[in-house]
């Protein structure tokens, strides 16, 4: 325990407001700043940016001050497989379409648990991929395909 | 009797077999998929928010405020069997609902909880119908640096209430603020933060938002500590509250109701700040205080009353001013624009029925939440029982459809999982996401409010000041915050969260 920063939360907080701050400062430099009297596009936002920022200074000030607790481990396997499933239902869905991305999201998400069983999830992949097909397409009309593009439809 | 008029039309309203229909199926939905371990109101209304669309605005509606109880209620279950509450509010619930689970008194408890929230929501749908019209009187006197001054008080009280450091909940609302701008400028047509994607237009979408940060991030924490879950029940065998419990739960309901409905009203709390107080004046008062945390039936009834009766008056600032005070009511304000309808102090006059429509529909959402969830308590334990390996994927795929179905584009199901990462991140390092999911929907109105102040004004800032409303208004917010940076304060407010 070397690391001047005591608290490890304030830290990587007063960074991410940082740089939200100042991305939107750089971003929003073009818009156009108005007075108080006739508000441009860029006066709220910068506003906000510099308050962020400042805020964000403060909790790195004080990281290095006060201490405490230190973040508890990330699930990091649960981060990406849950995140990465859904991103691939999105890039296939029209594709391939539901028969085919449903049972992907179901069983990549649900191989992040500990208690991960090829039986359980492929039992579960069909039963949603069938429920979602009647609730959602047949019931509620939402415009996706059953099988998508990439099988010449 | 203005009043007995106004609940006619209310009645003659909702009463129709379509839309008793809809609030059926409304407290039916949000209660399953409240029930659903770590889903609270918020994700609940915001996964059901698309079937709403295609209906009527007020059948719409109605079947919201149905989700909006169904979905309360379903915490409170969650709590009380497996000590998982879906959102702040019924953290207390824990207390001693799980206790009295672990003694075999589930369904005790699980029937206090409904008969609590009936009383609850009785009474505060009899307070929103007494209060609303003066109120939405009053608001008619409140200009655009009052309407400013408000927000400003209603995203101070969010940090006041929110869990960790207060630097941390007023940088998030920041933040929120500032995502809320994305999109186009509505004064000058410019495109802000949209990095030239055409699908950012119109700005995040708010379900987007609420999905991610409270549907996504909720699975993987969940994830986190798989396997801590353990069930106090397997079966519940007694519903009926003896007569010593009704006794011992007639004073805490009568309390609780009337400590829930009076902070439901401010601005940022919602029924959060309700369920606290209720809590621990309870345990001043009671002659049974040895029993908290150990069981006691007023540690279930007196919270789970405030929440209920909170949940209700949450609704006056909403209905009468059109600030929501809690993502919740920014659920439901995005659900009344979407049917074309400006929440504010019009409503009530230029649409009587709708508004009357509403505030009768929640008494008969309560009503129904009573006669459909005592007889189904048994489907419903079986459901939390379902371990979470299996349901989560589930509550994934209708994450993910959901959001789709809004737009019908995938592009929100891409920002849905960014928001997924972005929520887990922040609450890793203790930044609450409600504070900055009420400011992202507040943001484009403060700006249009801040700009019209300031136009009037000709840019004097100290237009706030002047205005007594606004000053009041502003006064209150830099209280709250003062009070609880106070350090014997602050450590009441954490010891408050930690459950005592």
């Amino acid at each position: 325990m070397t690391s001047p920063i005591r608290n490890p939360k304030d830290f990587w907080t007063g960074i991410i407001y940082i740089v939200f701050g100042t991305a939107a400062i750089i971003i929003a430099r073009d818009y156009g700043m108005g007075s108080a009297l006739k508000m441009g596009p860029a006066y709220f936002p910068m506003v906000l940016s510099v308050m962020l920022i400042l805020i964000g200074v403060a909790s790195l000030v004080r990281s290095f001050i006060r201490p405490g607790s230190p973040i508890s481990r990330y699930a990091f396997k649960g981060l990406l497989l849950v995140t990465a499933s859904t991103v691939l239902f999105g890039l296939v869905v029209r594709g391939a379409g539901l028969v085919i991305a449903l049972p992907l999201l179901v069983i990549i998400s649900s191989y992040a648990s500990h208690q991960f069983r090829w039986k359980y999830s492929l039992a579960m992949a069909a039963g949603l991929t069938v429920f979602c097909i009647l609730i959602f397409l047949k019931g509620l009309g939402v415009p996706l395909p059953m099988l998508g593009s990439w099988f010449g439809r | 009797m203005e009043l007995l008029a106004n609940l006619g039309l209310g009645f003659s309203t909702a009463l129709t077999p379509g839309n008793l229909l809809y609030c059926l199926a409304g407290v039916f939905l949000g209660t399953l998929i409240g029930v659903l371990p770590g889903l609270g109101p918020t994700a609940t209304i915001a996964m059901l928010l698309p079937i709403t669309f295609t209906l009527p605005p007020i059948s719409a509606l109605i079947m919201l405020a149905g989700i909006y109880y169904g979905s309360q209620y379903g915490g409170s279950t969650t709590s009380i069997l497996i000590n998982v509450p879906g959102e702040a509010a019924s953290v207390v619930t824990t207390l001693d609902g799980y206790q009295m689970a672990r003694q075999g008194r589930a369904g005790v408890a699980l029937a206090t909880s409904a008969i609590a929230s009936f009383f609850a929501g009785t009474v505060a749908t009899l307070l929103l119908a007494l209060f609303a019209p003066p109120l939405a009187e009053f608001a008619l006197k409140f200009g655009p640096a009052d309407y400013f001054s408000l927000m400003v008080l209603g995203l101070l009280a969010s940090v006041v209430l929110a869990q960790g450091s207060l630097l941390h909940a007023i940088g998030m609302v920041v933040l929120g603020l500032l995502l809320g701008l994305v999109g186009t400028d509505v004064n000058s047509g410019a495109q802000r933060f949209t990095f030239g994607m055409p699908q950012l237009a119109d700005g995040i979408g708010f379900v987007v938002v609420a999905m991610g940060m409270f549907g996504l991030a909720e699975i993987i924490r969940n994830l986190e500590r798989e396997g801590d879950r353990t069930s106090a029940v397997t079966r519940i065998t007694s519903l009926m509250p003896t007569k010593e419990d009704w006794k011992r739960m007639v004073g805490p309901i009568l309390r609780g109701t009337a400590i829930g409905s009076a902070l439901g009203i401010l601005p940022g709390s919602g029924s959060i700040l309700g369920s606290f107080a209720a809590y621990s004046i309870e345990k001043k008062v009671s002659k049974h205080s040895a029993e908290f945390g150990k069981g006691a039936i007023e540690g279930v009834a007196a919270p789970e009353s405030a929440n209920n009766a909170g949940a209700q008056t949450s609704f006056i600032p909403m209905l009468t001013l059109g600030i929501p005070s809690n993502p919740v009511m920014a659920l439901m304000v995005g659900a009344m624009i979407i049917q074309g309808i400006q929440p504010g102090p019009s409503v009530m006059v230029e649409q009587p029925a709708l508004f009357w429509g509403i505030i009768v529909s929640m008494w008969i959402g309560n009503l129904f939440l009573i006669i459909l969830n005592l007889p189904m308590i048994g489907m419903w334990v079986r459901i939390v029982m379902v371990p979470y390996q299996h349901l989560f994927p589930a509550i994934l795929v209708f994450c993910t459809i959901g959001v789709f179905s809004l737009k019908n584009t995938e592009f929100d199901i891409y920002f849905m999982a960014l928001f997924g990462v972005l929520g887990y991140v922040f609450t890793k390092l203790d930044c609450e996401p409600a504070p900055m999911l009420l400011a992202f929907i507040l943001g484009p109105m403060m700006e249009e409010y801040l700009r019209r102040a300031l136009l009037l004004s000709r840019g004097d800032p100290m237009v706030f000041l002047r205005r007594p409303i606004s000053a009041t208004l502003l006064a209150l917010g830099v209280l709250a915050i003062i009070a609880a940076s106070i350090p014997s304060l602050y450590k009441k407010r954490e010891e408050a969260f930690r459950g005592d």
